[in-house]
C-alpha cells in the first residue's frame, strides 16, 4: 500500500466511527428521552399497545389482500389507459384534433379533482343511476375510479417519456420508410417506456396507498379494517398495525424505484 | 381613588360568582371555571340535536345536557359547544371539552382509555331494509341472506359478525350519510343503526326504506348503552353521574325520551 492508500483508508474508517457514534446517540437520545415525557405513558396505550397489536394484526393481513386484489387488476388497466390517453395526446395527424382536446381535458379534470370526490362520485354516483347487481358493485366503480384518477397522472408520465426520445430519432426513422404507426410502436415507444420506468414505480407505491381510499364507499380493505377495531377498542394501535403492513411492501418497492433510477442515470453518464 | 373602588367591585363580584359555584361538586373541576363544555358531533345527527343546533336544547342529547347541566348548576349560557370527531375524542392527551355526547356506546375496550358517565339512555339495534328488501321476514335465518352495511365506527359491526353472521361480507361506511347512498344506489339491502336513527333515516331520509326488526334491548349483545365520553380519570364525572341519578329519580330522564324519541314499541323483535 502506498501512503496515499494508507491515508484514504484512515480516513475511510475514521468517518464510519463517526458516523456510527452520532447514530447510536441519536437513537439512545430517543429511545431514553421519549419515554420521559409525561404523556408517553398514555401515548404508548393509545398507539404502541402489543396486546391489542397481537389481536387485530392477523385480520388486518386478511384485510390487506382486499387491497392487494383491487391494485392487481387496476395496475394494468391503468398502464393501459394511460398509454392509449398518452398517444391520444400526441396524435399528430390535424384530423385527430378532438382526440387531443379529449385527451388534455381527461387529464387535466382526473388529475385536477381529489381522488376521493372522483370515488364517491363514481362509486355511489354511476351506481345510482339505477344498474342491477352485480353490476352496481362498489368493488367495480371504485376501481374505475383510481384507473380514471392514475391513468390521468400516468399518461402524463408517459407523455414526458415520448418527449423525452430526440426528435433525431423520428427524422432517422422516416428517412428509413418507416411508418407513422412503426415509428410509434417500434421506435419511440421502446425508448419513452425505459426512460420512465422509475417515475411509473412511484405511481404504483402511490396507487397501493390510494386503494385504501375504495374504503370510503363499503370494501372492508384494512384501513377500514383498522378504523373498525380503533373505534370498538377506542385504540389507535390497529392503525400504526395497517402501517407496519403497507410499509413491508412499499419500503422494498421504493428502495427498487431508487436502484432504477439511479442505475438509468449511470447509464446515461 | 377611582380606580381602586373599581378593581374591588370586580373582586367582591368575583369572589361571590365563585362563592356559588363553590356550593356544587363540578366547580373547578370544569375547562373554564363556571363554564361546561360540551362536545358533540360533526355534524349532530336528529333525532339526538335536531338542525345541528345544540345550542338550541332542542333533540335528546342536547336535552339531556341541559338537565345535566341545570342539575350541576350551571345556567343556560354557561353551557358551551365544541365539535369533535370520534378520533378527537379517544386521542391521548388533553381534550377540549368537559364531556362529549354523541350516542358513544359504553364498552370494557375503550373504557380502558376514556372514562364513560353512567349511561343516560339505552337503546336497541334495529334492522334498516332498504326498497329491494321491505318483505324480509324479521328473523335471523332471513336477515343473514341480505346483503350488509354498517358504520365502521359503531358498535353494530360486532353485532352484525358475531350474531347475524351474513353469508356475504358485508360492506362497512364511515358515516350514516354513506350508507343512505350506498342504500339509494342498491349497493346493500340492510344496515343496522340503533333504533332511534333507524326510525328516522326511514321516515325521512331514505324513501321507500323501512324498519323491520328490532333486537331486544335487555339482551346483552344487541342493547347499547350510551354514555358520555370524558378524558381518563376527569373529576367530573362523580358529578355527572350523581345529576344523571337524579334526573332518573325525578322522571326528568324519561320524560325528555318521550319528548324527543319515537315511541318504539311497534317495531317487532327479532326471532
Amino acid at each position: 500500500m502506498t501512503r496515499r492508500d494508507l491515508f484514504e483508508h484512515r480516513q475511510k474508517r475514521r468517518s464510519i466511527a463517526i458516523a456510527a457514534t452520532s447514530t447510536v446517540v441519536v437513537l439512545v437520545a430517543i429511545m431514553v428521552l421519549v419515554p420521559m415525557t409525561p404523556g408517553w405513558e398514555k401515548v404508548q396505550k393509545s398507539f404502541f399497545n402489543t396486546a391489542v397489536l397481537i389481536k387485530t394484526f392477523p385480520k388486518l393481513v386478511d384485510a390487506f389482500q382486499l387491497n392487494v386484489m383491487i391494485f392487481l387488476w387496476s395496475a394494468p388497466l391503468i398502464a393501459l389507459l394511460g398509454l392509449l390517453v398518452a398517444l391520444a395526446r400526441d396524435a399528430k395527424s390535424p384530423a385527430m384534433f378532438p382526440l387531443r382536446i379529449l385527451g388534455a381535458a381527461f387529464t387535466d379534470v382526473f388529475r385536477g379533482v381529489p381522488v376521493i370526490l372522483t370515488v364517491y362520485l363514481i362509486g355511489f354516483g354511476i351506481p345510482g343511476l339505477g344498474l342491477p347487481r352485480p353490476w352496481n358493485s362498489p368493488y367495480i366503480w371504485g376501481s374505475v375510479a383510481l384507473i380514471l384518477t392514475y391513468s390521468a397522472y400516468v399518461a402524463e408520465i408517459f407523455r414526458a417519456g415520448i418527449d423525452s426520445v430526440h426528435p433525431s430519432q423520428r427524422s432517422a426513422a422516416l428517412s428509413l420508410g418507416l411508418s407513422e404507426r412503426q415509428i410509434m410502436w417500434d421506435v419511440i415507444l421502446p425508448q419513452a417506456v425505459r426512460n420512465v420506468v422509475p417515475s411509473q414505480m412511484n405511481m404504483l407505491i402511490a396507487l397501493q396507498k390510494d386503494v385504501s381510499l375504495l374504503s370510503f364507499i363499503g370494501p372492508v380493505e384494512i384501513f377500514r379494517q383498522a378504523g373498525v377495531f380503533k373505534s370498538l377498542l377506542a385504540n389507535f394501535t390497529p392503525y400504526v398495525g395497517a402501517a407496519i403492513i403497507f410499509l413491508i411492501i412499499t419500503i422494498p418497492a421504493t428502495r427498487y424505484a431508487d436502484y432504477l433510477l439511479a442505475r438509468q442515470s449511470r447509464e446515461r453518464s | 381613588m377611582f380606580k381602586k373602588t373599581t378593581i374591588l367591585a370586580v373582586f367582591t363580584a368575583l369572589m361571590a360568582s365563585t362563592a356559588i359555584a363553590g356550593g356544587h361538586c363540578a366547580s373547578g373541576k370544569t375547562l373554564t371555571d363556571g363554564k361546561l363544555t360540551v362536545a358533540t358531533g360533526n355534524p349532530a345527527y336528529f333525532p339526538w340535536v335536531m338542525d345541528d343546533a345544540p345550542e338550541s336544547g332542542q333533540g335528546f342529547e342536547a336535552a339531556v345536557t341541559y338537565a345535566v347541566a341545570k342539575e350541576m348548576g350551571f345556567s343556560e349560557s354557561d353551557v358551551v359547544w365544541v365539535r369533535s370527531s370520534f378520533d378527537e375524542a379517544i386521542q391521548p392527551g388533553a381534550k377540549n371539552f368537559d364531556f362529549n355526547i354523541q350516542q358513544y356506546s359504553i364498552t370494557a375496550e375503550r373504557d380502558e382509555i376514556v372514562d364513560f358517565s353512567a349511561p343516560y339512555f339505552t337503546s336497541p339495534m334495529a334492522v334498516l331494509v332498504g326498497p329491494g328488501a321491505v318483505d324480509t321476514a324479521a328473523t335471523m335465518a332471513a336477515l343473514k341472506g341480505l346483503k350488509w352495511g354498517a358504520s365502521g365506527s359503531h358498535t353494530s359491526v360486532q353485532k352484525l359478525m358475531n350474531d347475524i353472521r351474513p353469508t356475504s361480507g358485508p360492506l362497512l361506511y364511515a358515516d350514516n350519510a354513506d350508507i343512505n347512498a350506498a342504500i339509494g344506489a342498491n349497493q346493500i339491502d340492510a344496515a343496522l343503526f340503533d333504533l332511534p336513527t333507524a326510525l328516522f333515516l326511514s321516515a325521512v331520509m331514505i324513501e321507500g326504506s323501512k324498519v323491520i326488526g328490532q333486537f331486544p334491548a335487555d339482551d346483552s349483545q344487541g342493547g347499547d348503552q350510551f354514555g358520555m365520553l370524558l378524558e381518563e380519570g376527569n373529576p367530573l364525572k362523580t358529578c355527572i353521574d350523581e345529576a344523571l341519578a337524579a334526573l332518573t329519580a325525578n322522571g326528568t330522564l324519561a320524560a325528555i325520551e318521550a319528548t324527543w324519541l319515537q315511541d318504539t314499541t311497534g317495531v317487532p323483535v327479532i326471532q
